[in-house]
């Protein structure tokens, strides 16, 4: 099978459709409790009742991961949102302005580019509180940076584009200008961008929950639980193997649509 | 002299390797030594690929599918690597299109010209210097002793296009390949460069492969001349049979194409002008260090204009010489530093009523269609967006106007209105562009080197399109250009521009039969024109004899840098 942008496309929507539907699933429905320990069945091996085995306090993996999508799936998609929102708002006056706007938030964002990702929502994490929201809040400022230099750049060559002056001399207002013709050319990278993001943030809010940092149990997270599987590596794979590779999963869906997205999304292909 | 051809191309047939589309159809010429043949061709002829084919240098997508190339009685396409390279350079030389790309910026002038020599000679180094400086002085590079260690940043675009000949000519080649050599170049220097071209292989006795889409110059300085029209040779012969008895109905439609004077037409100068610039200063912000005060760039210097209504002004001027940043401060896009502009008698400003009437009523066209065009929106909602200021006028009529304007640009809206504009040829989007400043039914248009960017036939075209809409439409129109065939087509005045000042303005006819400032009249003598003959053939000739005036008034060209400048 060759690997064209269709192929990257039909793989990557299917796994991600894969993962969206576990987490609308999970909001409603798990075929046990994930939280309520059941100390009769611990580590019990996969087998028709327990899909994929029960862990250390006999609670049914496969309805964790269903649960854990949730709160993963619903964590990443928020902080994207933030960070896309207000990153690419904060681009467009940026990139468009210029001056000395655009000069104080280029060192802001060098300064928080300075920090390693990771490190960064790490100090957020101790300032904001480590649950749920604060790891929305301090992943969405670290991630905020990416997006507000990726959309200023794009913004910078369409300023001067032709037709940017030729609405110009139709006598629409700059406003007018900045969402009709600026923000649409700048969907396609943006779009790029916010699907390879939810990737990252996806990893970084599993590796906060698995240094403990993200949410507290008994709350399961794909993170947390790969965390807690730890001890129980060599009795109980199935703990760590399932998160693992939901977690890889997902990587691999989004990159893959995030690749087929962008040759999608090329204004320069349409209308052919 | 040598009776076998030098060059010959027999059978030749390109592809493209995915498609197998044919990018050059079964073609065959000769050229002769010492002779100057001209590839003349309209883009997507194939006329570069086949000067690329012979070097072997065909992109890495084209493939040969059929057909030989024998340079020197040896075939180019069985040739192994090692001679292959030895041909490259030593034999066969190139000079390109783009002077600013195609010297390497980081090696100093003397390397570069050193290069081809020390690969294909035994010279020794003082011997290959020697040369070298011979060579530089030859093509009038002023101080060659110091531009040796010049880098090419510190010459002009004129300038490097003749070290790039210099480079290529040291070496004394048998047959010298010049792909557009002149075209990003100004008129006066195009004209410099050319002639120093055919000098130089003139006395070495060089034949040159000059491929271009600029008939009357190519008509100019070639022997013979080659038509091609995608992919295949439609016609071929000595240049003066071509041009005066061209067999083929391409070649005589690229020579109806040319752009010819009309009558001069009557505009009543006596009313108020529609637009009228007083004393217009445009200075740029310099750069300046931290310690040092900002040294303004002066652009315009002072500029007085008036456009009547119903008239064409054409601006005029080399690169550089503040034409467009005219236009644009005309439009409002940039700020003047001084000076008034006013509209049908009503001076304007940024802040008041008139400046939003006039915005309404003024419209403009761009250079370039694949730029002036939003790649997102379609065809419909590019001109919706241009009919959205428009005081009372509903969806309906806005549809209807959009219908009917398309229609005026030959584009039917059935087929084209929901069209991207990716989905265009360049002319048709240059269509497009028109038709949204003409939308709005403008009184004043200001058109900003609208047909330099498209092909010879489609320029005729969209030009006798555009004076068609401005008759019917009676708008005014600041029309900027470089070429001045073009301008002779559609002027009724024009002002000629120099380092931000007008130097010369008049009417059509007076500006082109009796040119008073010596600039005007060097702009002039730079391009060929294609005139018939009483006879009922075509020649080529100069407008003016440049040589002597030159002498007498001590002109030089127009681009400021255009000798060394600061080392």
């Amino acid at each position: 099978m060759k690997f064209n942008a269709n192929t990257n496309l039909l793989v990557g929507s299917l796994l991600c459709g894969t993962i969206l539907v576990a987490a609308l699933l999970g909001a409603f429905w798990t075929p046990f409790d994930p939280m309520t320990p059941d100390f009769a069945h611990r580590l019990h091996a996969p087998d028709t009742t327990y899909w994929l085995g029960t862990d250390e306090f006999g609670r049914d993996t496969f309805s964790r991961i269903l649960y854990g999508a949730t709160t993963s799936v619903g964590i990443s998609f928020m902080t994207v949102l933030i960070a896309m929102v207000a990153g690419t708002m904060l681009g467009l006056i940026a990139g468009y302005m210029r001056g000395w706007v655009d000069r104080l938030m280029m060192c802001f964002t060098d300064a928080l580019l300075a920090f390693p990702g990771m490190l960064l929502a790490l100090g957020l994490l101790a300032v904001v509180g480590a649950n749920k929201y604060g790891i929305v809040v301090a992943l969405g400022i670290a991630y905020l940076p990416s997006v507000l230099r990726l959309v200023r750049g794009t913004v910078l060559p369409l300023r001067e584009r032709e037709f940017v002056h030729a609405s110009r001399i139709m006598g629409n207002s700059e406003m007018f200008i900045l969402f009709r013709h600026i923000l649409p050319n700048c969907f396609g990278p943006m779009m790029v961008l916010a699907t390879s993001m939810f990737g990252w943030v996806l990893l970084a809010e599993s590796s906060l929950s698995f240094l403990g940092l993200g949410v507290p149990p008994p709350a399961p997270t794909w993170g947390n639980m790969l965390a807690g599987s730890r001890p129980f590596m060599m009795q109980a794979g199935w703990l760590g193997i399932f998160p693992g590779l939901c977690i890889s999963m997902t990587l691999l869906g989004i990159n893959l649509l995030g690749d087929a997205l962008q040759d999608k999304l090329d204004p320069y292909s349409k209308g052919k | 002299m040598n009776a076998a051809p030098l060059l010959e191309v027999n059978h030749l047939q390109l592809e493209t390797r995915q498609s197998a589309k044919r990018v050059v159809d079964d073609i065959g010429f000769a050229v002769m030594r010492g002779e100057i043949v001209g590839i003349v061709g309209e883009s997507g002829s194939g006329k570069s690929m086949t000067a690329r084919a012979v070097m072997r240098l065909e992109p890495p997508a084209i493939q040969r599918t059929a057909g030989r190339i024998l340079f020197d009685g040896q075939d180019v396409i069985e040739m192994p690597p090692k001679k292959l390279r030895q041909m490259r350079g030593a034999k066969v030389g190139m000079v390109f299109q783009e002077p600013m790309t195609s010297l390497n910026p980081s090696m100093t002038i003397g390397r570069q010209l050193d290069e081809g020599l020390a690969l294909h000679s035994d010279y020794t180094a003082a011997r290959r210097r020697e040369l070298t400086l011979q060579m530089l002085t030859r093509i009038g590079i002023q101080d060659p002793e110091k531009s040796l260690t010049a880098y090419p940043h510190h010459f002009s675009g004129g300038m490097r296009q003749r070290i790039m000949l210099a480079a290529v000519m040291l070496v004394r080649p048998a047959l010298l390949i010049a792909d557009e050599p002149t075209t990003a170049l100004d008129a006066i220097v195009q004209r410099d460069v050319l002639e120093l071209m055919v000098e130089l292989t003139r006395e070495q006795q060089t034949a040159v492969l000059l491929i271009s889409h600029d008939l009357p110059m190519v008509a100019r300085y070639t022997d013979k001349i080659i038509v091609m029209e995608r992919g295949r040779i439609v016609e071929q012969g000595p240049t003066a049979d071509i041009i005066a008895t061209p067999k083929h109905p391409y070649t005589r439609k690229l020579l109806s194409s040319l752009p010819s004077r009309g009558p001069a037409r009557n505009i009543d100068r006596g009313v108020t002008p529609v637009v009228q610039a007083k004393d217009i200063v445009v200075d740029y912000p310099g750069r300046g260090g931290l310690f040092r005060k900002n040294q303004d760039v002066r652009a315009l210097h002072g500029i007085d204009l008036e456009i009547h209504p119903r008239e064409v002004l054409a601006l005029v001027g080399g690169s550089g010489s503040g034409k467009t940043t005219l236009g644009w401060t005309i439009a409002g896009l940039l700020r003047k530093t001084s000076g008034q502009l006013a509209f049908d008698g009503e001076p304007i400003d940024r802040a008041n009523s008139a400046w939003q009437r006039y915005r309404h009523d003024c419209q403009m066209v761009f250079q370039d269609p694949y730029s002036s065009l939003d790649p997102r929106m379609t065809v419909r909602k590019l001109l919706q967006e241009s009919l959205r200021t428009v005081p009372n006028m509903n969806d309906r009529a806005r549809n209807q106007r959009i219908d009917q304007v398309l229609e005026e640009v030959g584009l039917p809206a059935q087929e084209y209105a929901d069209r991207y504009p990716n989905a265009l040829s360049g002319g048709q989007r240059q269509r497009i562009a028109i038709a949204r400043a003409v939308s709005r039914r403008p009184k004043f248009v200001i058109a900003d080197e609208p047909v330099s960017a498209l092909d010879v036939t489609v320029r005729a075209q969209i030009l006798s399109l555009f004076s068609e809409l401005q008759k019917h439409y009676g708008f005014s129109c600041l029309f900027i250009s470089h070429d001045l065939a073009v301008v002779e087509q559609v002027a009724d005045r024009v002002a000629v521009m120099q380092r931000g000042r007008i130097v010369e303005q008049g009417s059509r006819d007076a500006i082109f039969d009796a040119p008073k400032h010596a600039y005007t009249r060097e702009l002039l003598s730079a391009i060929p024109l294609l005139e018939i003959t009483p006879t009922g053939g075509v020649k080529t000739r100069w407008r003016f004899q440049a040589d002597h005036l030159r002498h007498e008034d001590g002109i030089m060209s127009d681009e400021p840098d255009c000798q060394n400048v600061a080392y």
